[in-house]
């Protein structure tokens, strides 16, 4: 090009330095390596923190343009009336478990490993055809219904995660519906490969069961009501305050886990296993949300109120719904787990989370 | 032994096919009658048809092939520094990574949440464990972005920049076009939003420069951890193509929703371009220092992956469903990246406006000049002597180039629709909307506002519509302010709390170092405020006048 001459002007000679590596040079900022725009919990920030806080902006931080699409009616992006509860600061909650996209996957993957095996090994073996046959029906159609309780309480939180007013809690509702509708589909799975071993096992009957059997009406009624919450965070209550101890953890500990063995069955308590540590991460998580929501300077005694409501209009619904899973209780051969004896640990599950939260245990819980 | 026995011969078992694993799987919804589903995200848009999935996987599956892909990432990261990636890494392009990946962890996590609203709405459950894939997906794209800025943080010559990067990502004039892009996704009408913007335009269409051309770019600049992460990131998005077509193929059939989708695609293409482009097709042209003529420009990629790909054999099947596809936007979009100079006018900007970023912008020099006159004929007149205007302005003590009345440059309108300024002088357009007057880079972006974001269209209600709100013009937040008064409440200035984070140059020494005070003494003002306080006659004249552009002075 012609104009060659005259542009070599613009090549000037500057001093770059040799590599692009940290501590080639010192600089103003060469050693500013962290993320400084948020307050750690701790004394350092943690690589969750590091991943999590502020990627969801907030106009009361740092988004000096405000949110810049809205609903018709005006509501923005995010808003803080998605939910009745208050907080005096949205961005103080961490959840407990730390999950990033890595430590989740690895987890995930960890359990799809433990459950597939645990099942291939026991299938090899011959085991489900050694189930005693009135347990056979038992997984058929009672943890065949009880696999869309998960699936429903899955569903709802992948709702509710759109709600939240900060990244943490969103993710943190994220990952519990993960957990919850992986597990759905690990009992779905589960079921359909004993069933392949199990001459006349129907994968349809646990949803027939689910949607007919009045044992289990009260169990979809209660998961119904949760899916059926317009606000998020009760949604997120509701699940892991409420159902998972009174329905979840009575289903899967005091019935399945504990009567499994004695039935010849040692494939299934591995199988729900997976769900209890599942639940222990999504209660820690909760737990510390609405703790920090009900010890709120500001909004603390009127959050309580709410979560009392929240508290004594699933609880009830939950109670009512455990009850009616009594006959289960009944139906396998070798009886070694009492309903009383599960429910009264139900109860007192729920009411020692209760009283982390502060909240008033309702009467029909208190007996 | 037999020489055909294998260990898979012996361990086999009998299992439930992949197909039928997906059925079952499919089937754990219902029809909830004790209670109704929770309110979800309204759309206007009928869907009576079930979506298929057509990816047939369970989590089962998935979950550890996840964690397959991350441990080849991560183990590539550590690969990189051990192998000291860093000592020849270009530091033109780390630097552009700042203002890239504080961008785009926030799209990535609202396509998650936008998963919610797709998800309540599709009948039948079969798409569902798509969308939860998707879901999830989204959540790993997020954090692992937010991973690997945190890596070049710790590893790169220059931090600053990065270590305040979501708080840079809510308030610079540059992230604002990423916060556009990602409130489009979850925000409004609930198909226009998480399955037509999203899914079908932005993950069909522009994932490929994004998550595809950038990497390969990147590599060319030593930079072997881009293209490791976000060729893992491309690879879900084929599930997430699949969930968009899908929903697409569940509601085209149905002709009331073709007046729908045909607003929504030509919205959705128009804003990707103008967004997308203008973002990647800087970082891919104005961030490398490789400068083989034997590779492909952004305009060439943009051929093969928008218009070979996703507009002849994406959108082009579409019109036999009866739909019509806006040919025309694609036409201009093309012409808008090959004969006026979209992606340069964008870079030039964004050096126009170093003072108030938090990343370094060095000019181009001699060896990029040649490259950008053999692949865009004509360039050089254009632009040549602004990036001598560039280098020569670069040391402290030059009158900031934002500020030089020497250089001939003129300060441009923001687009009120897609947020990047009017940088196509012959385009600009202005309107009214509810008795305001708006500023516009184009008609396709007049239409998006006036036409698309509305109550009605074409006649027809549009109750779930989303509409534009917020300060949308960044230079209205900082109109009257001194620039430096501007910087200092940004931010973007490093712990000494003088010196700029951004540098018109690469040169890492302190004594080359803009602070504050070389800066100090000239204000920031609102061009639509004043476009606003003209009478309809001037405003004609001053538009007409804008249209003509601007000729940069010749640099001696």
């Amino acid at each position: 090009m012609s104009a060659q001459t005259s542009r070599a002007a613009a090549a000037r000679p500057i001093a770059i330095a040799k590599s692009g590596a940290a501590g080639a040079a010192v600089f103003p900022g060469s050693g500013s390596r962290k993320y400084n725009y948020f307050e750690p919990k701790g004394r350092k920030a943690t690589h969750y923190e590091d991943m999590t806080v502020d990627v969801q902006p907030d106009p009361e931080r740092y988004l000096l343009q405000d949110w810049i699409i809205s609903f018709p009616d005006g509501t923005p992006t995010y808003s803080k009336d998605w939910t009745a509860a208050k907080s005096s600061n949205w961005h103080k909650f961490r959840a407990v478990d730390q999950e990033w996209e890595r430590t989740h996957y690895q987890r995930q993957s960890t359990i799809c490993g433990m459950v597939q095996n645990t099942i291939e090994n026991g299938r090899k073996s011959g085991a489900p055809t050694r189930f005693d046959p009135a347990w056979v029906k038992i997984l058929q159609n009672h943890l065949g219904a009880y696999k869309h309780a998960e699936f429903g309480l899955g569903t709802s939180t992948m709702q509710a995660q759109r709600y939240g007013y900060t990244q943490m809690v969103n993710n943190a509702i994220l990952t519990n519906s993960s957990y919850k509708l992986r597990f759905a589909q690990d009992i779905t799975l589960y079921l359909s490969e004993i069933g392949l071993d199990l001459p006349g096992f129907d994968n349809a009957a646990g949803k027939k069961h689910w949607l007919e059997d009045p044992i289990w009406q009260g169990v979809r009624k209660s998961v119904e009501s949760v899916m059926g919450s317009n606000d998020y965070l009760e949604q997120y209550f509701a699940t892991n305050v409420v159902f998972e101890p009174l329905i979840g953890e009575l289903f899967r500990s005091g019935f399945l886990m504990q009567a499994a063995s004695a039935q010849n069955d040692f494939i299934t308590p591995a199988v729900v296993s997976a769900a209890e540590a599942d639940y222990e991460r999504n209660l820690a998580n909760t737990v510390e949300l609405f703790h920090i929501l009900g010890t709120d300077p500001t909004y603390g005694a009127q959050n309580l109120a709410l979560f009392n409501k929240w508290l004594a209009k699933h609880a009830d619904l939950a109670l009512d719904a455990a009850n009616h899973l009594q006959p289960i209780w009944s139906q396998p051969r070798v009886k070694v787990a009492a309903f009383a004896d599960a429910l009264a640990h139900a109860k007192n599950r729920i009411k020692g989370i209760a009283a982390e939260l502060g909240l008033t245990v309702p009467a029909n819980l208190a007996s | 032994m037999t020489a055909s026995l294998t260990l898979n011969k012996i361990t086999a078992q009998k299992g439930i096919s992949i197909a039928e694993a997906a059925n079952r799987v499919a089937d754990l919804g219902w029809t909830p009658s004790y209670v109704q589903e929770a309110m979800t995200f309204p759309t206007d848009y009928k869907i009576s048809k079930t979506p298929r999935d057509p990816m047939k996987q369970v989590l089962r599956s998935y979950f550890p092939m996840q964690e397959e892909k991350d441990n080849r990432v991560y183990g590539a990261l550590d690969a990189a520094l051990r192998g000291d990636m860093f000592r020849n890494v270009e530091p033109r392009w780390v630097e552009w990574m700042k203002l890239f990946l504080a961008i785009i962890p926030f799209p990535e996590i609202s396509a998650a949440r936008s998963m919610a609203m797709v998800g309540r709405l599709a009948p039948g459950e079969e798409l569902r464990t798509g969308f939860t894939m998707q879901m999830v997906d989204e959540f790993r794209h997020s954090t692992i972005q937010m991973n690997l800025k945190k890596w070049y943080m710790e590893n790169y010559i220059d931090p600053a920049g990065f270590d305040i990067t979501e708080a840079a990502f809510g308030k610079c004039y540059a992230t604002t076009i990423g916060r556009q892009f990602a409130e489009g996704f979850l925000t409004g009408d609930a198909i226009t939003a998480a399955n037509v913007y999203l899914t079908v335009v932005a993950e069909t269409a522009f994932t490929n420069t994004l998550f595809v051309a950038m990497p390969s770019e990147a590599a060319r600049n030593g930079d072997y951890a881009l293209p490791t992460v976000f060729l893992s990131v491309q690879s879900d998005e084929s599930r997430h193509i699949g969930n968009g077509h899908s929903m697409l193929m569940a509601m085209i059939n149905d002709p009331s929703n073709h007046q729908l989708l045909e607003r929504d695609l030509k919205y959705a293409f128009w804003q990707n371009h103008a967004i997308v482009d203008a973002a990647i097709g800087t970082f891919i042209e104005y961030g490398t220092t490789n400068r083989d003529k034997n590779k492909e420009s952004y305009a060439e990629l943009w051929h093969r992956w928008i218009y070979e790909d996703y507009y002849r054999t994406y959108m082009l099947p579409l019109e036999k469903y009866g739909i019509k596809i806006h040919h025309d936007d694609v036409a201009a979009a093309w012409d808008r990246i090959v004969k006026k100079n979209y992606v340069h006018k964008t870079a030039q900007f964004f050096t126009v406006g170093w003072s108030v970023n938090f990343w370094r912008i060095e000019a181009q020099t001699e060896r990029d000049f040649e490259w950008f006159e053999h692949k865009y004929p004509g360039w050089y007149a254009e632009f040549g002597d602004f990036w001598k205007w560039h280098a020569k302005l670069s040391v402290p003590g030059e009158t900031n180039i934002l500020f030089n009345s020497e250089v001939g440059y003129s300060y441009p309108h923001r687009c009120w629709s897609c947020m990047v300024p009017c940088l196509i002088r012959e385009d600009f357009v202005c309107d009214e909307v509810d008795g305001k007057i708006y500023t516009y880079c184009s008609e396709g972006c007049r239409w998006t506002h006036k036409v698309a974001f509305a109550a009605e269209y074409e006649g027809r209600a549009t109750p779930a519509m989303g509409r534009f709100s917020g300060r949308r013009e960044w230079e209205d937040c900082y109109h009257g302010w001194d620039v430096a008064d501007a910087i200092k409440d940004l931010g973007f200035v490093r712990p000494d709390g003088k010196t700029m984070i951004a540098q018109p140059h690469l040169r890492f020494d302190a004594k080359d170092m803009w602070t504050l005070d070389h800066v100090r003494g000239h204000t920031l003002g609102s061009p639509l405020r004043g476009f606003r306080a003209l009478s309809p006659i001037e405003r004609e004249v001053a538009t007409a006048e804008y249209r003509k552009g601007f000729k940069i002075n010749p640099c001696h």
